[in-house]
């Protein structure tokens, strides 16, 4: 796998920059400043079942965006999926609005979790991974997004050790790896391998790559490291 | 206390296909029943408590009560962001059943000592904090909080008072009246702290529940001297404004009898740190006869 510029954007991202625009006030939003937009996309469009007229569909699979910094993707594909009017994306960070700088489940139907400290989402995610094995949803699946510098955190590889080592099959870790960590983190997949988990590292804009890598479901914890331009 | 708050939750966990139990390496023992009845909500997730307190709020996010146990500071203190934010903003409901309380661990040093995790946990929004007296009023704390929706801390302790008492609903019970002064004492401190107070003319609150205190039932039955003295096994001061709150309509002089803010180091015995820092019943009689 090569990380290549950016390909050119398919419409829906096009859409999607569209309505991030939307929230930053400009007329069309820089892709390269959305590091997990095409991860958020394929997700929502090909993997998650999930059903925007009924947020807590007890069926439905479960996101944690444990990295909660710069969600105007998330908002904006959950916005185009219809979880929400487009409308609300002007009121981005405004009193009125529903959308803070990071989300809040109270607050964002298709939210799962209210984050923005880094490194609680995995932890929680396993927690969603046992409950829903403990419930008999075994068809359901949970997937965690951080990034790559949130990999920093203690609690991150707490909860990547305690999974690994129980092979909760029915959690996903995505990584994006925009390099922005100040700590050299070489291979995050290897690391991850280590510690008992199937991981792939892939293109994070190349939407063929993203849809293969999450398509697959094992034993293990399974993680998709998704690779992007560096962090400007 | 810590016996029957295990074998009571084992009880419950039986009963309950909603209960959740998330342990970090400790107390396996007592909860082995548990583990093995039904492996995939009872999980002991090793030696992480930052995970421990994660898992159990994913369990709550998906309707369960999750139970958490371990050592009051590994619990209270260590991953507080992890209960303020993961159980508190996502507003969602467990219980953390702590052991080794104050200096429990008498011989094992500060890192093993937690008369701060009441004050730490007090500013996670809307939790509840329990402490009982009595390995009975344990077993009732815990039946009573293990579902109710909101963050609860529960203490264990190994010093206990000789006998439980039918504990008010909102968690402060008037013991007796007087009116000379109104003391409020803390879960296992009530008995020593009805013989510190033999002869004098007081009111006597007995606080099972700090946080949120009753405010209503302290102030009705407050007697009419201003002197009020709180006599706990936390950090002194820590629920002192809770107090204070509930007296706000009156004029009050209020005492915390409580441990010092000071790094203990001292080895030996829970009974030998009482006496050194002036917590058996004759220290708290002369810091009140003091304050008197």
């Amino acid at each position: 796998m090569a990380i290549h510029a950016l390909k050119p954007s398919p419409s829906a991202v096009d859409e999607l920059l569209d309505l991030m625009g939307r929230a930053a006030g400009d007329e069309k939003h820089d892709r390269s400043s959305a590091s997990t937009l095409d991860v958020l996309y394929v997700l929502y469009e090909d993997i998650l079942r999930v059903d925007p007229a009924k947020p807590d569909w007890d069926e439905r699979d479960r996101f944690l965006l444990s990295k909660g910094h710069g969600p105007v993707a998330y908002y904006a594909v959950l916005a185009r999926k219809g979880f929400f009017p487009a409308e609300e994306l002007e009121r981005f960070m405004t009193w009125e609005g529903i959308l803070g700088a990071h989300p809040d489940r109270g607050k964002v139907p298709g939210v799962e979790v209210s984050t923005g400290s880094l490194g609680h989402g995995l932890p929680m995610a396993v927690g969603v991974a046992y409950a829903l094995r403990a419930r008999g949803l075994d068809e359901q699946r949970v997937v965690v997004l951080t990034g790559d510098a949130e990999l920093n955190e203690g609690s991150s590889w707490e909860a990547i050790l305690h999974a690994g080592s129980r092979g909760l099959g029915n959690l996903t870790l995505a990584v994006i790896d925009n390099h922005s960590s100040s700590v050299a983190m070489s291979s995050i997949a290897d690391k991850l391998d280590a510690f008992g988990w199937d991981a792939v590292t892939v293109d994070g804009r190349d939407h063929d790559e993203l849809r293969e890598a999450f398509r697959r479901r094992g034993a293990p914890p399974t993680a998709v490291v998704a690779v992007v331009e560096q962090k400007q | 206390m810590r016996e029957r708050a295990a074998s009571t939750l084992v009880e419950l966990f039986r009963e309950d296909e909603r209960l959740a139990l998330v342990l970090a390496d400790i107390s396996v023992d007592l909860f082995k029943p548990a583990l093995r009845h039904d492996p995939r909500r009872a999980v002991n997730v090793g030696i992480m408590e930052q995970t421990a307190v994660g898992v159990a709020a994913g369990f709550a996010l998906e309707g369960f009560h999750p139970v958490v146990h371990t050592i009051a500071p590994f619990l209270a203190e260590r991953p507080l962001e992890q209960v303020k934010l993961d159980f508190g903003y996502q507003r969602l409901g467990g219980l953390f059943l702590s052991v080794g309380a104050s200096y429990d661990y008498g011989a094992s040093g500060m890192t093993h000592h937690s008369p701060g995790d009441v004050a730490a946990l007090s500013t996670v929004p809307g939790i509840e904090i329990v402490l009982p007296g009595t390995a009975d009023e344990t077993e009732r704390l815990v039946r009573a909080t293990y579902a109710n929706g909101r963050p609860t801390y529960l203490r264990t302790q190994t010093s206990t008072n000789a006998r439980s008492h039918e504990l008010a609903p909102g968690g402060l019970t008037l013991v007796r009246r007087g009116s000379a002064l109104t003391v409020i004492a803390i879960g296992p401190m009530l008995d020593r702290t009805l013989e510190a107070l033999d002869g004098l003319d007081a009111t006597v609150l007995y606080a099972t529940t700090v946080f949120p205190l009753d405010r209503q039932t302290l102030a009705a039955e407050a007697a009419p001297a201003d002197e009020v003295a709180i006599v706990e096994p936390l950090y002194e001061g820590t629920t002192t404004a809770e107090v204070a709150a509930a007296l706000a309509h009156r004029p009050a002089r209020i005492l915390s009898i409580g441990i010092p803010r000071e790094v203990i180091s001292r080895y030996g015995t829970v009974e030998e740190h009482d006496r050194e820092l002036g917590l058996d019943a004759r220290g708290i009689r002369e810091r009140i006869l003091g304050f008197l």
